[in-house]
């Protein structure tokens, strides 16, 4: 489903070359769940900004569902992020000005689709992460816990095969993060949804199919 | 625009109320005087009466000779119009009129001036003023050199005092005139009609019968625009077979069968370009984006700082597979709603400083409309307004990178 192989990113500025990953060779399978850990720093977020074609590598070649990326342009890439891609960010990310509904219906506004089509698959993400009664509020009306669910919500609303989740419980306490972990799990196992998560925690790594460590930009485990 | 969008737009606005406040009176200002000078653009050249035919009438106002050494302009004398103008085919009516002057009402010891303009009899028919009182001079009072004349409301309020005019007689220059009419006022900004008496040509030399240069105008009613095309080359042949009175010091006669802006660009350009409407409409529309910039670039310079606060929305947008140019139309579309909000504070704004123009002595019988035609005009400027300033922060705003927008973003 997604192969990377011989990946290098390197960030170049005017007097700096950093090295931010070496020689990444890493097979996920569909259905599978995977974690990245590492320490801040290793290059866990630069890895899985190229798995979610938001950046590139600058050598190596990465292939999602059998198609190579390398190449690509930006209007195939966003194309490809809408229809087969779903991110959940540590710090949510939702548009403060929108209401729950019409942040989750984000992803949609760039399909071709009837508004009636859109609020209907927007309620039915939300009503699968148990906010179904929350479609009317504005995020800075959720506690950080249920803005993650309409988050994730935002993410599957557009049925992606892959979701990407950057420290998913970063900002939430045990029992939120609990929380999100369940969705999580649930969204693999009962959709064979893959997931590629980002995190520094050990428990919610363990509930995983397979870790994946770097240090220092290196695939070690 | 999605209603999602819409909905964004208002909600950033409202949100961010003094980044709004201060957009907004920078557009409102910039669209009022834009509107302004639409409305008495459009009061000049647009149809209204008595010129309600206008896009059908073409103007003769401006003739001249050339050579390389001196040149001579002025208006078209009546043999010039007489040869150039009448039986054109393609031609509904034709009028020869001449330029309004002052001249002096002499009444019960009071002097009183007034702008005063000699007509035929077509003059009448082509132009569509409201008569208050009485009717207008005929072709017959023109032939038979007859002293009559048409006043305005305004002057016959002067010398009369508000009491019936039709039938008295007004001291012009030491002439006696009977009035045969009384019509409204007509605003000066109008090129053909503008006057406050009316009097017929009546009898003219042979000299001045055969003029090329003097004190007239021509005025061509055309069946439809269509016709436009014709009756200019008709005019054009016409004008090259006019004998050069002096061909040592002259190697040109120029002139134009005009449209009513033509006309003026003509005038205005001292009838020395070859396209004098496209030549001053150029200008003036260069000014007006020059104009519209100043406040643009500001406008620009807040926009791409909201960007900056908008960077995560951005990001998150661009990762769930927003093309660019669906960024840049949600942008755009959001500037654009602001600059109609600010366009409608504007329109008020307008109506209110036009309101006041007409009111005051600056411009005496002004009628300064805010039609749905200048509406139609302020709808366009500002949507015109908000893409030239949206634009170019859209797409910046379009081509940040996706992480680095998610990260907060640098432009």
């Amino acid at each position: 489903m997604i192969t990377l192989k011989d990946i290098d990113k390197v960030y170049r500025t005017e007097r700096v070359e950093t090295l931010a990953l070496h020689n990444i060779n890493l097979d996920i399978a569909q259905g599978e769940f995977v974690s990245i850990m590492g320490p801040s720093g290793c290059g866990k977020s630069t890895l899985l900004n190229l798995v979610g074609l938001l950046d590139k590598p600058t050598t190596g070649t990465l292939t999602l569902d059998g198609q190579k990326i390398n190449g690509a342009g930006d209007k195939a890439l966003a194309r490809m992020r809408n229809e087969k891609l779903g991110f959940v960010f540590q710090s949510f990310h939702l548009v403060p000005d929108l209401t729950v509904l019409d942040n989750v219906e984000i992803p949609l506004l760039y399909r071709r689709m009837t508004a009636a089509d859109r609020r209907k698959h927007a309620l039915a993400a939300l009503d699968r992460v148990g906010l179904a009664s929350r479609v009317h509020h504005f995020p800075t009306q959720l506690s950080g816990g249920q803005q993650q669910r309409v988050a994730i919500a935002r993410a599957i609303v557009g049925k992606p095969t892959i979701v990407l989740a950057d420290e998913p419980t970063g900002n939430l306490d045990s029992a939120m993060g609990d929380e999100i972990m369940s969705i999580l799990e649930e969204l693999n196992s009962k959709d064979q949804t893959t997931i590629v998560m980002v995190t520094h925690d050990d428990r919610f790594a363990e509930r995983t199919s397979r870790t994946v460590r770097l240090f220092d930009g290196r695939q070690v485990a | 625009m999605r209603n999602t969008s819409l909905k964004l737009a208002f909600k950033v606005l409202a949100r961010r109320k003094v980044f709004t406040a201060i957009s907004l009176v920078g557009i409102t200002l910039t669209l009022v005087i834009l509107m302004v000078a639409a409305a008495i653009f459009d009061n000049t050249f647009g149809a209204a009466a008595p010129e309600s035919r206008i896009g059908r009438m073409l103007f003769v106002r401006t003739v001249g000779m050339y050579g390389p050494n001196s040149s001579n302009t002025s208006n078209p004398g009546y043999g010039f119009l007489e040869r150039t103008i009448r039986n054109l085919p393609g031609a509904e009516n034709v009028s020869v009129y001449g330029e309004a002057m002052t001249s002096v009402i002499y009444d019960r010891g009071r002097r009183i001036e007034a702008q005063t303009t000699r007509a035929d009899g077509a003059y009448w028919q082509i132009l569509d003023f409201k008569f208050v009182e009485g009717a207008p001079f005929t072709a017959a009072d023109d032939a038979g050199d007859r002293r009559v004349a048409v006043i305005s409301e305004p002057l016959r309020d002067r010398v009369f005092g508000r009491k019936p005019a039709v039938g008295r007689s007004i001291n012009l220059g030491g002439q006696s005139y009977r009035v045969t009419g009384v019509v409204t006022a007509v605003p000066p900004t109008r090129i053909a009609a503008y006057s406050e008496v009316w009097v017929p040509i009546g009898a003219l030399s042979s000299e001045q019968r055969r003029a090329f240069m003097g004190p007239f105008n021509g005025l061509v009613l055309a069946r439809s625009r269509w016709d436009f095309k014709g009756l200019k080359r008709e005019f054009a042949s016409r004008v090259a077979r006019e004998p050069n009175a002096d061909p040592k010091e002259y190697k040109e006669i120029r002139a134009g069968l005009d449209s009513s802006f033509e006309a003026f660009a003509r005038q205005v350009t001292g009838n020395r370009v070859a396209r004098p409407a496209l030549f001053l409409g150029s200008i003036l529309a260069g000014a007006a984006l020059l104009f519209m910039s100043l406040p643009a670039l500001n406008l620009i310079t807040l926009n791409l700082s909201r960007i900056m606060e908008r960077s995560p929305e951005i990001g998150v947008r661009k990762a769930f597979g927003a093309p660019r140019r669906a960024l840049v139309a949600q942008f755009v579309a959001e500037n654009v709603v602001l600059t109609l909000i600010g366009g409608a504070i504007g329109f008020v704004l307008a109506f209110a400083f036009l309101r006041a123009l007409d009111a005051s002595a600056l411009l005496p019988d002004s009628r300064l409309d805010l039609n749905l035609r200048v509406f139609g005009y302020g709808v366009l400027i500002a949507v015109f307004f908000g893409i030239l300033s949206g634009v170019y922060p859209a797409w910046k705003m379009s081509r940040l990178h996706p992480v680095d927008a998610l990260r907060g973003g640098s432009l």
